[in-house]
């Protein structure tokens, strides 16, 4: 063919979709694109309808291959030779404007699959002090340079175990930043076993974004998160938080739980966290070594893919109805996503977003906590080690290994950087098993989103 | 005749005004919801 379109097919619940990776418009395809797809880069158009006419008759093929070179004359897909220019990743500026607060490097409960090693990440348990949170937030204005729009997650271990210094943090942040013109928006991550009304009065005062963790079903929930005692916490946290999100018109939430190997049908936990009442829901696979027996494996990938799938399905039969929900992962909008700039750059850890210690250091990220030889510095000294700054400036999709490649690079942009370091010792190595999972979830979602816009037309049309 | 294709996103990756943004005053990915699996295709402009 003259032309060469670089694009991913892919099936979700049998139906087949078509991704222009470079353009990002999406399309449902029959199984005669399908085909003429499978040759569509490596023969001429006469190859093409020789090799398919076992199976079409030659108009259709002639058809098919025809609405092609409308879509491709039109921009709808691309030509590779006019492929807009994407190597446009160098970062700019030497802006933070996110901040991980590690207020608690303690924790309350013993998850079993806790990435903080129950709280204080390899090093001794500690309270971040309002001294050490007020340095925080003067470094994150400081360096947030014309931007707006801050940031500040407060994180743990528990946060809420040191909630009156995290409460004069707020009122520290809002008074620097009302002086310096800046907006810094409050988030919480807490496992809600201190959720009391008080706290939730305060959150909802505060206008603050919350993370609640709880991982679906009973069973699910209390294999995993217990408290010191070895007991299990699901009737504790449910209590706290149904009425917790129902007082906020479940607004600024996710209820955010963790699928290990022992929950490989996460489905029916997205469905049982959906009949408690929530509407915002994420769920999301558990990261760890391949000697834990919770830790996912690439043999496990069948059954994870599936249940992609089924989620999507249950995910289409609730839209619309009382019980729609929102699954974190499927929001992808189509038409107004992030800029192509952000897509290439990732998620920004260890210079646009730092995390806080309660002793004032800096690290790239809350996953990188503890990891010494990833110390940018500290709230009180600045920046001491920048090559480590620029190392992770320098990880995009065209230094990552393998990305500039995938078909999902534009929004899986390079993947985590730490589960990279974790299993492959390199920020530019990503993790072959998250890379599956993400791969697949994505397809779901551009299915789900697709059928969402197809709906839409039948309704208007 | 039946279409064998049926258009539901049009592009947007390649847009001029796509391309040419850049502004930073998106939320930091990893903030929102994950905290271990980011997706930055599923952040939403702030423009």
């Amino acid at each position: 063919m003259v032309q060469k379109l670089e694009i991913h097919k892919f099936k979700v619940a049998n139906k087949m979709y078509l991704l222009d990776v470079n353009a990002g418009s999406l399309l449902k395809i029959d199984q005669l694109i399908w085909d003429i797809l499978d040759l569509y880069n490596d023969f001429s158009r006469e190859e093409i309808i020789l090799t398919l006419q076992a199976k079409y008759d030659k108009q259709q093929i002639e058809d098919g291959l025809a609405e092609l070179e409308e879509l491709i004359k039109e921009g709808v897909l691309l030509d590779q030779k006019n492929q807009s220019p994407n190597e446009m990743c160098s970062v700019k500026g030497d802006v933070i404007k996110a901040l991980c607060l590690h207020i608690a490097h303690d924790c309350n409960l013993r998850c079993s699959y806790c990435f903080a090693c129950e709280g204080n990440f390899g090093g001794t348990a500690g309270l971040m002090s309002v001294e050490t949170g007020k340095a925080a937030l003067d470094f994150l204005l400081a360096h947030s340079g014309k931007r707006h729009n801050c940031e500040v997650d407060f994180f743990g271990g528990e946060p809420l175990l040191n909630f009156s210094v995290l409460k004069e943090i707020v009122e520290y942040g809002k008074r620097i930043g009302h002086q310096r013109g800046k907006n810094i928006r409050f988030t919480l991550t807490t496992n809600a076993i201190l959720l009391d009304q008080e706290v939730q009065d305060y959150l909802n005062k505060e206008g603050f974004s919350v993370v609640l963790s709880l991982d679906g079903r009973k069973e699910t929930n209390d294999r995993m998160r217990v408290d010191k005692g070895n007991n299990g916490t699901y009737e504790r946290i449910v209590e706290r938080i149904v009425p917790f999100v129902e007082g906020r018109n479940h607004t600024n939430y996710y209820v955010r739980g963790t699928y290990t190997r022992y929950n490989l049908d996460f489905g029916a936990d997205v469905a049982h966290l959906v009949n408690l009442g929530f509407k915002q829901i994420s769920v999301e696979p558990v990261i760890g070594s391949v000697e834990q027996d919770y830790a996912l494996r690439e043999d496990d990938l069948p059954k994870i893919y599936a249940e992609y799938e089924r989620l999507s399905q249950l995910y289409l039969e609730l839209y619309d109805t009382d019980k729609e929900f929102s699954f974190f992962h499927f929001n992808i909008n189509l038409d107004q996503g992030p800029c192509l700039p952000r897509r290439l750059v990732g998620c920004g850890a260890g210079y646009e977003y730092v995390a806080v210690t309660p002793e004032g250091d800096i690290y790239p990220c809350h996953q990188f906590v503890g990891r010494k030889e990833f110390r940018l510095g500290s709230v009180f000294t600045g920046i001491e080690n920048p090559a480590i700054r620029e190392e992770f400036k320098n990880a995009n999709i065209y230094t990552k290994e393998g990305c500039a490649e995938c078909w999902a690079r534009y929004y899986c942009s390079g993947g985590c950087h730490a589960n990279a370091h974790l299993f492959n010792g390199s920020i530019l190595k990503p993790d072959q098993l998250s890379c599956s999972i993400m791969k697949k979830r994505l397809e779901c979602a551009l299915a789900v989103q697709g059928e969402l816009l197809e709906r839409s037309m039948r309704k208007y049309n | 005749m039946e279409k064998h294709i049926k258009v539901l996103a049009k592009p947007e990756l390649n847009k001029t005004n796509n391309v040419a943004k850049g502004c930073g005053e998106c939320q930091a990915s990893c903030q929102s919801a994950c905290k271990t699996s980011c997706t930055v295709g599923n952040q939403v402009c702030e423009k």
